[in-house]
């Protein structure tokens, strides 16, 4: 199979918002449940190894006429919640049988409760995870906020998740983040190759199908573009920050490499890569999980730096690794995390002499011009000038 | 009457009081003899901060004095041309806009840089990045104590571990290293002894309000009443004697059935009730509060006075339990409790304070608050059969202020609530 008739079937399911490979998924068994999450970090691991789908709810995009969904915010809250409300109403996600909230901004804080509300025959959960960093203090609070999530999802499915199927999925989810690291490494080395929507569109699959599949598909895809010839450009290599949550349009991604630039990282849906590395197979399940994220998790807004020395540190280290040139910050409207941080980022990137621009956008976004014209002129300005 | 005189304010003994009580707070942390400690209003741990002899400054509070003093707008302007976002927080911007201009204190010297930043916080998400970047332009040592959101409406066994162990392997060594003084337990038990008798109190005047004339009003005026409690000085006698006054003040006003002090003086003619959520808006405080007063408007209750403490739904800083009180009450702050949680308090305030119904003024850059409440409103006028209402202002940005839109949504509310009467009782 060809990389154009992979990402084809990434693009058919990135557009389908009835999720119907997910609802196959169902279908195909009695008694299968699937639990819907929003952008940024859960364990998917203990959705796994409950038996059920991890579905990744990352709002409506710009196909999504937002009816019902502006009734609940006000104009200026980001898009994110309005549009998951939206699916939520219009019973584009009826067959997900628990929500997860991840702990991003107050935003999404809120909307659990709102969840709550309107369906209150589901399973909801704000998913909490430590700011504390220490094994005596962050490490056990969080093992018990794994285990609290554990048996919410029993009761669910009304089987017993043992450790066994906890390292088995640990075991499948390790796999998954190798390969999709496999994929954003070759988009480093040669991101002519790999072009930043391809790989999008890839990792948005992942977040609808079994991740064993979308594992196959990863492998079947870098099979496929290493085989396949494409036209290096004459482009800057920069890395995208700050869109962690709400999803820029896929016009928008498209838009920032035809200006000029090769995406060489950036943070678009992280929650296939918040860990670093492997977790741990062997021992004890949810004690490898939470140490996963309390010491090797990447450093995101939503997250505390203990420290103002490592402020920033994470993603001059990604410009250094990636071999990138500049940086754009790219940050939904009215995101506070992003946008709060942003000044802090920025001022280790002047530090450091790495050129940087900054845009926002909403994820129905519709007019590229401006932001092309802004990313060409930055493309511009590193080729003459960096 | 001249018109000097008319344009005075009238004030009641407390609220001289605890300007005087908030005056002193600012003289201390100007006087650069003390040490100085950074905090949140919700989620502060002034009694640990005395603990250890250091004086607790309020950014929020600052921002707070800055907006009533017109002073804001500029501040907020200076942040956004350093390169913050106009979409972010205006208490965040009007912090960092009074840092740029020499962190001059309302007594016009400036607050020295803190010799610790406190990040304990609660209900609020954005709080962990002010605070990164306060440390950003600081420099200086910070603490964090990660407050987990009840995201279920309940705290956890976990949860209060988790903030208690917080206390002992991390606030409390960090408090002991920059300050020089060694923790004593029984020091904390006094003064969290000292809270809970001043939390009574504060909770005794505050639900005066179910009386008719409501003695308070418990948005505009409940400000001035929180005040010493929600900011340096719970724990102290200075709070308990506070306390003890207003209560008394109160006390006369039922007696006499006198409605609250405003501005302009006695608000006797009550038209309506109202229990209002959100926080004020701050830089045309008098002149919103007088869009209430003027229609026989007075807030019975109101969820703002309860964001540093929920105090009316039972906790009380406990001397038998010091750490985990305070992990509790950290907790409990008003918009660390999850949405169903929030609206079943609204809902419980329409019926026991037999109010007309919910007014909402909605926070441009506060989402915390802001993020769900069009869904409140609903839920609560479908639970209550009463009429809500909508109005949207900002913190500390005069930008986001406008008066004619703000007149005509009350004016057309309280239409609502007439036509409802009118129609209640041609039912009956």
């Amino acid at each position: 199979m060809g990389s154009e008739e992979i990402i084809k079937r990434c693009e058919a399911m990135y557009e389908d918002l009835d999720f119907n490979v997910a609802r196959e998924w169902k279908a195909a068994e009695k008694g299968r449940k699937v639990i819907g999450f929003l952008p940024y970090y859960v364990p998917r691991e203990i959705i796994h190894a409950a038996g059920m789908l991890p579905l990744g709810i990352f709002g409506g995009g710009d196909q999504m006429e937002v009816i019902h969904g502006d009734a609940y915010y006000q104009s200026y809250i980001c898009r994110i919640p309005r549009s998951t409300i939206e699916l939520g109403i219009t019973k584009k996600i009826d067959f997900v049988d628990g929500m997860l909230f991840p702990s991003i901004c107050d935003v999404i804080r809120n909307l659990s409760g709102m969840w709550k509300m309107l369906f209150a025959d589901k399973y909801v959960r704000y998913f909490d995870v430590p700011q504390n960093f220490s094994d005596e203090v962050g490490v056990p609070y969080y093992v018990e906020e794994l285990n609290e999530l554990r048996r919410g999802l029993e009761k669910l499915s009304g089987r017993k998740i043992t450790d066994e199927d906890l390292r088995n999925s640990i075991r499948v989810y390790n796999e998954n983040r190798r390969l999709v690291n496999e994929v954003y490494d070759l988009r480093s080395k040669e991101p002519w190759k790999v072009p930043s929507s391809e790989t999008y569109l890839l990792m948005r699959a992942g977040m609808v199908m079994p991740v064993e599949e979308h594992s196959q598909m990863i492998r079947d895809y870098l099979e496929a573009v290493r085989n396949e010839d494409r036209p290096m450009r004459d482009n800057c290599r920069i890395i995208v920050s700050g869109s962690f949550c709400e999803q820029p349009p896929l016009n928008l991604i498209r838009s920032i490499e035809m200006s000029g630039c090769y995406v060489v990282d950036d943070d678009y849906m992280i929650v296939n890569r918040m860990i670093i590395g492997d977790v741990i197979e062997e021992g004890e399940p949810m004690e490898a999980l939470a140490k996963a994220f309390v010491h090797s998790s990447i450093d995101t807004a939503p997250k505390y730096s203990p420290t103002e020395e490592e402020k920033g540190v994470f993603l001059l280290e990604q410009v250094k690794a990636r071999g990138a040139e500049g940086v754009i910050f790219a940050a939904a409207s009215f995101c506070d995390p992003a946008l709060l941080e942003r000044p802090m980022l920025a001022d280790k990137m002047k530090e450091n002499n790495v050129p940087y621009i900054s845009f926002k956008y909403a994820e129905n976004s519709g007019q590229m011009q401006p932001i092309r014209e802004q990313a060409g002129t930055f493309a511009d300005s590193i080729k003459l000038w960096s | 009457m001249s018109d000097k005189a008319k344009s005075e304010v009238i004030k009641e003994p407390s609220m001289l009081k605890q300007k005087e009580m908030i005056a002193s707070n600012y003289e201390r942390l100007t006087s650069g003899k003390e040490k100085t400690v950074s905090t949140f209003v919700p989620g502060n741990l002034n009694e640990l901060i005395m603990c250890f002899d250091m004086v607790n400054n309020l950014p929020e509070i600052n921002a707070i004095q800055n907006g009533m003093r017109k002073q804001s707008g500029g501040m907020i302007m200076d942040a956004e041309k350093s390169g913050h976002s106009e979409d972010v927080c205006t208490y965040v911007k009007a912090d960092i806009g009074m840092m740029g201009r020499g962190n001059i204190a309302p007594n016009g010297k400036p607050i020295p840089p803190p010799d610790l930043l406190l990040l304990s916080y609660t209900g609020c998400f954005t709080f962990m990045k002010w605070f990164e970047l306060l440390r950003h332009e600081y420099k200086c040592p910070t603490v964090m104590l990660h407050v987990p959101y009840e995201g279920d409406g309940v705290i956890t066994d976990n949860m209060r571990d988790y903030v208690v162990k917080q206390l002992k392997t991390e606030v409390i060594p960090a408090f002991e290293k920059i300050s020089g003084v060694k923790f004593d337990i029984d020091r904390l038990r006094e003064y969290l002894a000292r809270s809970a008798k001043a939390e009574d109190d504060l909770v005794w005047c505050l639900e005066a309000g179910k009386n008719k004339p409501s003695p308070i009003d418990a948005y505009f005026g409940g400000v001035y009443y929180i005040g010493p409690v929600f900011s340096a000085f719970r724990g102290t006698q200075q709070a308990v004697d506070y306390y003890t006054m207003l209560r008394g003040e109160v006390e006369q006003r039922i007696k006499e059935k006198r409605g609250p002090i405003t501005p302009d003086g006695d608000m006797n003619e009550q038209k309506y009730r109202l229990i209002v959520e959100g926080p004020p808006n701050w830089t045309h405080f008098r002149e919103f509060w007088k869009l209430f007063y003027d229609e026989g408007a007075v807030v019975v209750a109101s969820t703002y006075t309860k964001v540093g403490g929920s105090y009316d739904l039972g906790f009380r800083h406990d001397p038998d339990r010091p750490l985990e009180s305070m992990a509790e009450y950290c907790l409990t702050c008003y918009t660390n409790r999850n949405l169903p949680a929030r609206v079943d308090t609204l809902v419980d305030y329409v019926g026991e304070y037999e109010a007309d119904g919910l007014l909402i003024n909605s926070i441009k850059s506060c989402n915390s608050f802001s993020a769900g409440q069009l869904m409140m409103m609903r839920e609560v006028e479908r639970r209550t059969g009463k009429p809500a209402a909508f109005i949207e202002t900002d913190l500390v940005d005069p930008r986001y202020f406008s008066h004619a839109n703000v007149k005509n949504r009350l004016e057309s509310y309280f239409q609502m609530i007439d036509q409802k009467r009118r129609s209640s009782s041609a039912a009956a």
